[in-house]
């Protein structure tokens, strides 16, 4: 076991590296740089040769080999350096947004797993009635609506609906309150996009938790305990759900990964200022050192994601074993 | 007179008194207290106003400082109408032939560090804005090319000598950009300390940035106009999506956004809301133009380029753009009604502004012929931009294939589409565009020049040059409005750079705002003093 750990985090030294050649090579192709968007950016004015200073500040004159140079050991020395856009230091910026992410991303998979693994052992347990097919009739819907779109409607909703009841519109708060500060205002902002989010991810995990069970429902040891006599509750509590978890977790993995960064568009409009929208800000403002520093959080957190889903396999299947 | 009419006459001073009291009852007096709200739709890159080009920066850091003399809060709209901020009186003329400005500053100013405000701290700022060190950045240096020396002779008095007498001066001195610094701060911390740090003598004291997220600031009680301000403090909330800024109004999670919504965008709030949403509306000191590649071929003749601008239908565009895009006014290369602006009249007389768009296009067409360039393909930049400028482009696609051009767009991301205009100069047509704070009509037609920085058709016109500099140091009004008929024909007739239509700005607000009023620049009138909420 130790070794295979060791084995895995080993195997992320690699990973990293690919990533940091790729990300940094590919914002080294994109036209301009962070000084023409900022100085020359709103069309005003401009001397060259302010922008010609700023890119020295920044240390863009230097040669990329040195760039990369600065990046890798920065990385390696967690000397993350300062956004080329604001000037604060990455690792405040990101603490900034981490926070929020982290939360959304807890939230939403809460929502995803209450909803799915009810519903797909429901569905697999009464297969081909109409709870079976309105289950699946419900994650269909879920897979197929991007969830920035069932946000908008989940916001023009709330306007709409509460100034039909209420006389007054009401929408959820546009900026983020601690939980520790403010439970109750906390909530009342970030439920909705998990909400909004957990109803993708729940469709899919509620069609393979569906899938997964119907297979080991099939399996001889289900067949034996049920000739025993056991209680059809114990049978698949106990013995069929736990081992059809395998394949969700899987999903569960992959999805909180991409939740931590990829929730892109549905941090728009919820205007929530997490992890994505910093992506979006920090490549639109071609601020090369925060959006390399966030490619690889990123590769970092779906590293450590798939790492940990990995030893749960071992946990929830006895059978599986590490060596 | 007879019986009836002095009735009649009386029963009519009657209803005008009445409705001259009740606009004046419906005036309110300002009520003190609560904190506004508004979403911000861009980023903050520095709090360095000096540095800053964007009003991401200036709507949330503005409040936090004063100015030398700024527009007249009420009356921004008047793009003469200047008042001192931290300067005592009226805004002084200039003496010596117009060649020295002597401004009295208040005695009753102070920093949010309790910092008394003195001259000096007024020069050390204009220092740092016109004669920056080597390596010290100032985006607004080029506006003060006028300007000699700056002095404090004493305490409370600041001389600027300008090597000529120039209009374009004072309405330099009153840019939103130009945040008064503390001499000690710039002396003790650097010229970058501002860049991250804020001690301004304005309406309110920072409190937090959360970056990304808000900026906040309370009251601060020694404010120097006195009575003011009326909040308690505000809030700035970033909000980067423009249907994010709109619910958020129209949920009352935020009362204002600044800059200004499209017509849809006003017309959802108003049939959502109702009288809880009141509309301001102005021409707006932003224009977008056609910009022509004059190194490639056939752009590099004047009759191609004639054709680009006499294809298009300004007057029936405005019609119908002005509903859909934030678009719609009719103009030269003046900020349109500025007394320096072109009338009707003279506009009539432009290429390209003539009523008749038949003949105009037919006109075009017979230069393309002349030139050879009937049918011509050509590539036509553009920003991947909304509003205005997808819609815009996609207008003047259609406006040039009436005379049988055959553009092709290519909408770029804003970082590609720069680095098209600025080096790569890879288009036969761009679109462009020039957008600023004050209105300086003697600065903001530099757009013009073949030398500008922000001349992107990398044009030779020493004519244009020459008339440039007779309007710079044209002393009188009449002189510069008469210079600057001949500079505006001479540089639409070049057609290096065609305008295209004004900016039209559109501000809905919760009506419960109050004192505010909307400026022709989403940069000015932003200090927050007078703003105060009916709750």
């Amino acid at each position: 076991m130790h070794s295979y750990i060791t084995k895995r985090l080993l195997m992320i030294i690699p990973t990293l590296i690919g990533a940091a050649i790729l990300v940094f090579c590919l914002l080294r192709i994109i036209p301009g740089d962070p000084c023409e968007i900022r100085l020359a950016g709103t069309g005003l004015y401009v001397d060259e040769a302010e922008i010609e200073l700023c890119r020295e500040k920044l240390g863009l004159t230097k040669p990329l080999l040195v760039q990369f140079y600065h990046f890798v050991t920065g990385y390696v020395t967690w000397d993350l350096g300062e956004s080329m856009w604001t000037g604060k230091p990455v690792t405040e910026e990101i603490g900034l947004r981490f926070q929020l992410s982290l939360q959304v991303a807890i939230m939403a998979t809460l929502v995803a797993i209450i909803i799915a693994i009810p519903l797909g052992a429901i569905s697999a347990i009464k297969q081909d009635t109409w709870i079976d097919y309105a289950v699946r009739t419900f994650s269909i819907a879920g897979i197929a609506m991007p969830s920035f779109w069932l946000g908008i409607l989940i916001i023009l909703g709330l306007l709409i609906g509460t100034q039909h009841f209420f006389g007054e519109p009401w929408m959820p708060p546009i900026y983020y309150v601690s939980p520790f500060e403010d439970l109750g205002a906390n909530l009342a902002q970030l439920i909705w996009p998990a909400v909004a989010t957990g109803y993708r991810y729940s469709a899919v995990a509620t069609r393979m938790t569906r899938s997964a069970l119907l297979e080991v429902l099939r399996e001889d040891y289900i067949r034996t305990a049920r000739a025993k006599g056991m209680l059809e509750k114990i049978i698949i509590n106990r013995h069929a759900l736990k081992n059809a978890m395998l394949p969700v977790l899987t999903i569960i993995g992959i999805e909180f990964a991409f939740l931590m960064g990829g929730l892109v568009v549905t941090e728009q409009v919820f205007n929530l200022n997490g992890i994505g929208r910093l992506f979006v800000e920090s490549v639109g403002a071609q601020d090369f050192n925060m959006t390399q520093q966030l490619v690889m959080l990123v590769v970092v957190i779906a590293v450590m994601t798939n790492f940990v889903v990995d030893l749960f396999y071992g946990w929830l299947d006895p059978r599986i074993r590490y060596g | 007179m007879k019986p009836s009419l002095i009735k009649q006459g009386i029963a009519a001073i009657a209803v005008a008194a009445f409705a001259v009291g009740a606009a004046t009852s419906a005036v309110a007096a300002p009520k003190k207290g609560g904190t506004l709200s508004f979403v911000v739709g861009s980023k903050i890159p520095s709090y360095d106003g000096h540095q800053e080009t964007t009003f991401g920066m200036i709507h949330p850091i503005r409040p936090f400082y004063s100015l030398l003399i700024r527009v007249n809060p009420s009356n921004p709209s008047d793009p003469t109408d200047f008042q001192c901020d931290i300067c005592e009186g009226a805004v002084p003329a200039g003496a010596k032939g117009g060649t020295e400005y002597t401004f009295k500053i208040r005695k009753d100013v102070q920093f949010h560090d309790g910092t008394p405000l003195t001259a000096h701290d007024v020069k050390a700022t204009f220092d740092k804005i016109i004669f920056p060190p080597k390596g010290v950045p100032s985006s607004r240096k080029a506006f003060f090319m006028m300007v000699d020396s700056v002095k404090a002779p004493d305490d409370y008095t600041v001389v600027f000598t300008l090597k000529f007498p120039s209009g374009a001066f004072i309405p330099s001195v009153a840019t939103p950009f130009n945040f008064i610094y503390s001499k000690k701060d710039i002396d003790t911390h650097g010229y970058e300390w501002h860049k991250k740090n804020i001690n301004g003598s304005g309406a309110f004291k920072f409190v937090e940035h959360i970056s990304g997220q808000h900026v906040a600031g309370v009251r601060h009680d020694g404010y120097h106009h006195a009575g003011k301000p009326y909040l308690d403090g505000f809030k700035a909330i970033s909000a980067p999506k423009m249907k994010v800024r709109l619910d958020a109004i129209r949920g009352d999670r935020a009362s204002i956004e600044f800059r200004g919504f499209p017509p849809k965008a006003r017309d959802d709030l108003v049939n959502a809301l109702g009288d809880k949403i009141t509309v301001q509306e102005s021409d707006w000191n932003c224009v977008l133009m056609a910009t022509a590649n004059t190194k490639n071929k056939p752009f590099d003749d004047i009759r191609v380029r004639q054709a680009l601008t006499l294809a298009v239908d300004r007057y029936e565009g405005s019609k119908y753009l002005s509903q859909i895009a934030i678009v719609k006014t009719v103009g030269g290369i003046v900020f349109p009604n500025h007394p320096l602006a072109a009338n009707a009249q003279e506009l009539e007389g432009l290429i390209g502004y003539s009523r008749d768009i038949k003949a105009s296009r037919a006109k075009a067409r017979a230069l393309l012929k002349e030139a050879g360039a009937e049918g011509l393909e050509f590539s036509f930049n553009n920003r991947g931009v909304d509003q205005p400028y997808k819609v815009v482009g996609t207008w003047l696609v259609d406006q040039w294939r009436k005379v049988g051009f055959k553009p092709k767009q290519r909408v770029q991301p804003s970082p590609q589409f720069y680095a098209t205009l600025r080096k790569k100069h890879d288009f036969d047509v761009s679109i462009d565009f020039n957008c600023q704070s004050v209105i300086n009509p003697i600065a903001d037609v530099t757009k013009s020049l073949c030398s500008a920085g922000n001349n992107y058709s990398q044009c030779e016109n020493q004519e244009l040059e020459d008339l440039y500099m007779q309007l710079l140091k044209a002393e009188t009004a009449a002189d510069q409005r008469k210079i600057m008929r001949v500079y505006e024909k001479k540089a639409l007739d070049y057609a290096g750079s065609s305008i295209t239509l004004w900016w039209y700005k559109i501000n809905p607000h919760r009506s419960y705002v109050k004192g505010w009023s909307i400026a022709p620049s989403h940069y000015l009138n932003q200090h927050l003093d007078n703003v105060w909420l009916d709750q």
